[in-house]
């Protein structure tokens, strides 16, 4: 029996959609424009607030450094890893720069550097990856949720966040951050879903450095861009360049106004590269060519601004060098105070498990004071 | 004085009211779910809520228990306190990386800075005809992950005494509820309700001394129906609920053991690596000079949990709990 043949199935059946059903006439304007934005080198780049580039070239040239710090410190073993984000700078320091003081940022393991450009001292930022600790900071005094190591699970917690905020009638905006590789996980469906549905006020920004460990994009996902994932989650999306840190500045403080005016989530993809390795275990040069490095260096963030910048007479000589020190400045005691070797208690590791500890955890702590005591008796 | 009358209620009225005293005492109190707000639940328990407080304190979230677990994360760390529902045992396992990697672990990644005061609603185990992925008893999965408390009722009283205290508490908190007890009756009262120990607490509920049966939950009421078919065959059975499988109340245990010389142990889940396990290794551990018999469990079936109409020969029942109670009857 065909659908025709059904009973009652004349010229009205499918006639009038059932209740339930409810096109959407507004997918449209969420789609992403088919270019990532920009503003470096085009003509938008003459609004540009001098005073705010200034300090976005400032903290650039910081992070660079940054940047090179840790990874050295991860060669002299002062580190346990280090995942890089030379290249990404521009993203880290754009999604730091666009928030209020209330507002909350929602990082990877990757995003240390969002964190210290945020005002987070940078020991405090390695803690989790120098291994004495695995927070290095009370995250509500600086409004830094800790660095979450498995992928895409800070998304729900940031929309959580925002959304007991606005309950709360408080101003807050969550930012949450994830890469490429994060966008596969359930997590990040089910926070974008929710984070919708609540219409939250959360951002959540798509680093996409184009390899997830090795996994090039192309075998992440079959999606046309990651900002499509928006479309159906009914929020916007937005397709930026990543290294253009004016153009990933804009994207993102459009879409925290959007959020603190109760417009609901926006979901931003910046394309941008990891020119380093995922961290020191790994060999990029298993996975993709010299070549392809090469050109995303000539789109290198620090380079992108600083030309844009000098061109218009907004940065000199004076300037470039005032950074490089302050920068320099900052390794300096990083490298300092990283070489100072952490203090350890061990009896910490039965603090903070529960509010009051259990008579099981006593116990253990009693065995290892004992053994604690007889060490330093022989 | 006025006395209020107390009348029958059933420890799906008992759970519910804890919950709505709770957000009456405290606005951050936040219950959330799937179902739980206009339908007030699958099985109810939430009734009411979403009419009385709103549905920004009582939200039906959408299907996803990731999320929803993920989500009161956050909530968790701006200052609520959620209180979420997984709706059934076997639901619960999207949301393992949440509570495992997250939800445990908040107040030790960040040196008590930041914990976690979410209580986890868990409705669990058999007994009440369910298909696949109604009835597990994943308690051991929960026990097994430090930072968790883990509390399950087995009376009316204990349904709203525990659960209070589970969501007063600043740690996470799994509560299960054994379903298949949701229709029990007892004489209480909603207005003035009994003070009933915290978490942590095991009590004794029947006193006996010729051997211990220790269990807890849906097992409570079997335990104590054997207890008193017992009698018959001259075994004077005292019965401990631990009430809290997480901290495990080692005191009341090893006191009743050591005062009977014998126990079996007995729960619905799977027995292999089961909470079964642990509680035998402790009681071996500390009650060796005293036992007069090998320590025994009764026990589910190491197998996925049965289809309902074959449930009643996994669960322990009154027959198995008499058979085992006899071979402790010890002869070297």
């Amino acid at each position: 029996m065909t659908v025709q043949e059904l009973p009652g199935a004349g010229a009205s059946y499918r006639s009038t959609p059932p209740p339930a059903w409810r096109p959407r006439t507004d997918a449209a304007p969420l789609l992403p424009d088919p270019e990532p934005y920009r503003v470096l080198g085009t003509p938008a780049a003459e609004k540009l607030d001098p005073e705010l580039m200034r300090r976005c070239y400032a903290e650039l040239v910081r992070g660079r450094r940054y940047n090179a710090q840790a990874t050295a410190l991860t060669r002299q073993g002062r580190l346990a890893v280090y995942p890089s984000t030379v290249g990404q700078e521009a993203c880290e320091i754009a999604a730091a720069l666009v928030l209020e003081e209330q507002d909350w940022l929602f990082p990877s393991y990757r995003d240390t550097l969002a964190a210290v450009a945020r005002g987070l001292d940078p020991v405090q930022a390695l803690t989790l990856l120098r291994g004495d600790w695995h927070t290095g900071y009370d995250p509500r005094e600086h409004r830094i949720a800790p660095l979450s190591t498995p992928l895409a699970t800070q998304l729900p917690h940031a929309v959580g966040l925002a959304h007991a905020a606005r309950l709360r009638g408080d101003d807050v905006v969550a930012l949450a951050l994830v890469g490429d590789g994060g966008t596969s996980e359930g997590d990040f469906h089910e926070a974008l879903n929710f984070a919708a549905v609540w219409q939250a006020p959360v951002v959540f920004l798509v680093q996409n450095n184009g390899f997830a460990i090795s996994v090039p994009l192309a075998k992440q996902t079959a999606a046309p861009t990651l900002a499509h994932k928006a479309v159906g989650y009914g929020m916007p999306g937005r397709l930026v360049d990543g290294n253009d840190i004016a153009a990933v500045h804009e994207v993102l403080s459009e879409a925290v106004r959007r959020a603190r005016a109760g417009g609901g989530p926006t979901l931003i993809e910046a394309i941008t590269y990891r020119i380093e390795a995922h961290t020191n275990a790994d060999d990029a040069t298993r996975y993709r060519g010299d070549a392809e490095v090469e050109a995303w260096k000539a789109h290198d963030p620090v380079e992108l601004l600083e030309r844009e910048l000098t061109a218009r007479g907004l940065l000199d000589a004076a300037g470039i060098q005032e950074a490089k020190d302050a920068a320099e400045a900052m390794a300096a005691t990083l490298r300092e105070r990283m070489n100072a070797e952490p203090v350890l208690d061990p009896m910490d590791l039965f603090e903070n498990v529960y509010a009051e500890q259990t008579g099981r955890l006593r116990e253990q702590a009693e065995m290892l004071r004992a053994e604690l005591d007889a060490e330093e008796q022989s | 004085m006025t006395t209020v009358a107390v009348k029958p209620a059933t420890m799906a009225q008992a759970l519910g009211r804890a919950m709505r005293d709770a957000m009456a005492e405290d606005p951050t109190v936040h219950v959330m779910g799937e179902d739980v707000g206009t339908l007030g639940g699958v099985f109810r328990i939430t009734d009411g809520l979403a009419k009385e407080f709103g549905e920004d304190r009582c939200t039906d979230t959408p299907l996803a228990e990731a999320g929803i677990l993920g989500a009161a994360v956050g909530m968790a760390m701006y200052g609520l306190r959620p209180v979420v529902e997984m709706q059934f045992d076997a639901f619960a396992y999207p949301a393992f990386e949440q509570l495992i990697s997250h939800v445990a672990k908040m107040r030790n990644r960040t040196r008590g800075a930041m914990p976690l005061p979410i209580t986890i609603r868990v409705p669990y185990g058999g007994g009440i005809g369910g298909v696949e992925h109604h009835s597990d008893s994943s308690e051991a999965y929960y026990v097994a992950t430090p930072g968790l408390h883990v509390v399950t009722p087995a009376t009316v009283e204990d349904a709203y005494g525990l659960l209070r205290a589970s969501i007063a508490s600043d740690d996470p908190v799994v509560f299960l509820e054994p379903k298949r007890l949701y229709w029990s009756k007892a004489q209480w009262n909603p207005e003035t309700p009994a003070a009933v120990p915290g978490i942590g607490k095991a009590l004794v509920r029947r006193t006996g001394t010729s051997a211990t049966l220790i269990t807890y939950g849906p097992s409570l009421p079997v335990c104590l129906e054997a207890a008193e078919a017992a009698r018959e065959e001259g075994w004077d059975l005292e019965v401990v609920d631990l009430r809290s499988l997480v901290p495990f109340d080692e005191d009341t245990v090893v006191a009743s053991v050591r005062r009977t010389g014998r126990a079996v142990v007995v729960h619905e889940a799977n027995g292999f690596a089961g909470p079964g396990a642990e509680l035998v290794a402790r009681i071996q551990e500390k009650c060796f000079h005293h036992l007069e018999a090998p320590v025994l469990r009764v026990t589910g079936f190491d197998i996925p949990y049965p289809p309902p109409m074959l449930e009643k020969h996994h669960l322990p029942g009154v027959d198995r709990i008499l058979d085992t109670v006899a071979r402790l009857q010890w002869e070297n």
